[in-house]
């Protein structure tokens, strides 16, 4: 584990987490473009991860193949994770501001090939589970003792690849496999409820084998404490339903419909929204 | 008539039983290698390989989705998955998956499909990959390989394990005559010279192999002599020889057993349009879905067969 991660306390962490959101809003306004509520919703789950102390991983070592793996599946929120890499000294923070512009390897979707840190190439919703058990069979085949994280969208979860991969992931008793879902509520063309209800999610994932923790996504120490508790089982794969709040943290998360989604904040709006975040 | 037959070929193995026996062969030589299946293993051979490594193998039922997707999960973390369906159901059903989760992140996934093309006769269209070349050739950095008999598959079998890279291996379901029987020397990319002829050259892979040279015998009765090349790999393609055969014979036919538009004649027109313009004539199975049926009767309604070639052959002449 990356050695400074293991010493933030309650109040660093969440220190952390605005620094995150702060990233967020200023690297999308400044790109014009990009997914801050979809990326905000998550800044819980990524910040207790990589600075919680909750996966063993090596800035100085992107590949070390007994590190633990973040899978964002939900690939067009990669601005949290690029802050998260970013904070984690992957590479400068300054580079944040480089998003979605020509000759970045900080993509609009995250890009395996050009940048240290993504695990995988993501931005076609559904395949990122699959790609966690993949890497999760391969650890197990090497005799690794590492764990992989993968986050899924609650509307991406409308994908039936996402169904196939809870069911091998059962039938491998992958122990060494966690399903993080972002239950904020909302997918792209509306409420998740009325585009596709497939609420509640818990008992449905439960159904499938798994063991399933339901929690305060935006909440960073009950995250962590299910973060903690997913580590801790081992017999067979772990989902954490993550309720969280789309754009949580600034002015987005009040806004409540279609035109959040995929929308930076103009810069006053985000100026203020930073001011907000201190 | 059976394919082969007049020029005197001995029917041998199907492309796919040749694949399943090269893979477990194979198995101890490549300890990376893993096969990941979608409940389709003994049609495709790989369960040969299953039984004798069953810790390197994975079948994650009727999944296409997720079978490819685990398979780039796999090969991220230094895997070869082998990764095996018919070839409808892994071009078409996962291509998507294909995309994102192999060729984009340009991860070294061997994805196999057998059954493919239209003589595997009785169980009809919705089982035939007819499109599969097209969509596999469509994958930027994707190599995509058609051989004609056994012998060549056990070859492109190791040849594909040996490659860096995602790469697509097409495989029938009938048993085909035997191209070499003395063995085959099988590189990626470089196209096996038949037989040879100035008349004009006739560029065939898979199955229609076998048909191409029976076509060439028919044609030298009539004193056409052809020139025959075994385009084992449509992609990348071997520019040279097309080049070579358009200047040294000035007429081109090619066969395959696929839809028109994508595949080998495609990728052969485009070749001969960029490096010697000549005629050229494509032979297959035309723009539309076959039938069920015994596959010979398949190949001669759908107009894959030796006098079909011979016909092109004639008309490219003239042109
Ligand atoms: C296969 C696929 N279909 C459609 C899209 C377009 N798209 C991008 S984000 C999105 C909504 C995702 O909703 P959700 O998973 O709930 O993520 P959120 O943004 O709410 O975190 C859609 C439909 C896509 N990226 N991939
Ligand atoms: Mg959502």
């Amino acid at each position: 584990m990356s050695e400074a991660a293991n010493e933030l306390s309650i109040d660093q962490l969440k220190e952390k987490a605005k620094v995150l959101r702060r990233h967020i809003v200023r690297m999308t306004t400044e790109a014009g473009s990009g997914h801050p509520s979809s990326s905000l919703s998550a800044v819980e789950v990524v910040t207790a991860l990589f600075f919680g102390g909750l996966m063993r991983h090596d800035p100085n070592n992107p590949t070390w193949p007994d590190r633990d793996r973040f899978i964002l599946s939900k690939g067009h929120a990669v601005p949290v994770l690029y802050a998260a890499l970013a904070e984690a000294g992957y590479f400068p923070v300054d580079d944040l501001m480089t998003l979605r512009k020509l000759g970045s390897p900080l993509e609009g979707h995250p890009n395996m090939t050009r940048l240290p840190g993504i695990e995988a190439s993501t931005g076609s919703l559904g395949q990122g589970l699959s790609i966690g058990i993949g890497h999760a069979l391969a650890c197990r085949l090497d005799g690794r003792d590492a764990r992989v994280f993968v986050m899924i969208g609650d509307g991406e979860m409308d994908e039936g690849q996402v169904w196939e991969a809870f069911a091998a992931a059962h039938k491998y008793q992958l122990g060494n496999l966690t399903a993080v879902i972002d239950q904020n509520g909302f997918q792209q063309t509306g409420a998740t409820k009325d585009v596709l209800d497939l609420t509640p999610l818990e008992n449905k994932i439960e159904a499938f084998g798994w063991h399933v923790q339901s929690v305060d996504g935006n909440d960073l120490e009950v995250v962590l404490e299910a973060l903690r508790t997913a580590r801790s089982i081992t017999d067979r794969p772990t989902a954490i339903v993550c309720r969280t709040r789309k754009g949580a943290g600034t002015v987005l998360e009040e806004q409540g419909d279609v035109n959040f989604h995929g929308k930076p904040l103009p810069p006053d709006a985000a100026e203020k929204a930073l001011s907000l975040l201190v | 008539m059976k394919i082969g037959q007049v020029s005197g070929l001995k029917l041998g193995k199907a492309t796919r039983d040749a694949f399943g026996a090269a893979l477990v062969e194979l198995g101890e030589q490549f300890p990376e290698v893993v096969v990941v299946d979608g409940d389709v293993g003994n049609s495709t051979r790989t369960e040969k390989f299953a039984k004798k490594f069953p810790d390197r193998a994975f079948n994650v039922g009727i999944a296409e989705s997720n079978m490819v997707s685990i398979a780039g999960g796999l090969a991220a973390c230094g895997k070869t998955p082998v990764v095996a369906s018919f070839a409808c159901f892994l071009l078409c059903n996962a291509y998507d998956q294909i995309r994102m989760s192999v060729a984009f992140p340009r991860l070294n996934v061997k994805l196999v499909g057998s059954h493919a093309g239209i003589s595997i006769g009785e169980d009809g269209p919705s089982q035939m990959g007819i499109e599969d070349v097209a969509l596999a050739c469509s994958f930027p950095g994707m190599t995509v390989m058609v051989p004609a008999d056994a012998a060549a598959t056990a070859k492109a079998t190791e040849a594909m394990l040996r490659h860096q890279g995602p790469t697509y291996l097409r495989l029938g379901r009938a048993a085909v005559p035997e191209i070499y029987p003395n063995g085959c020397d099988f590189q990626i990319g470089k196209a096996i010279q038949l037989r040879d002829g100035s008349d004009a050259t006739i560029i065939a892979n898979g199955l229609m192999v076998a048909v191409a040279l029976d076509a060439a015998k028919l044609l030298a009765d009539q004193g056409i002599q052809v020139r025959v090349l075994d385009m084992h790999t449509v992609k990348p393609i071997d520019r040279d020889a097309i080049a070579k055969a358009a200047r040294e014979t000035g007429a081109i036919v090619v066969a395959e057993e696929h839809a028109p538009y994508g595949g080998l004649g495609s990728v052969v027109a485009t070749t001969v349009t960029q490096t010697v313009p000549v005629p050229v004539e494509l032979v297959n199975i035309g723009d539309r879905y076959a039938e069920s049926g015994d596959p010979d009767g398949l190949l001669e309604k759908y107009g894959l067969s030796a006098e079909a070639i011979v016909r092109a052959v004639q008309n490219v002449r003239q042109t």
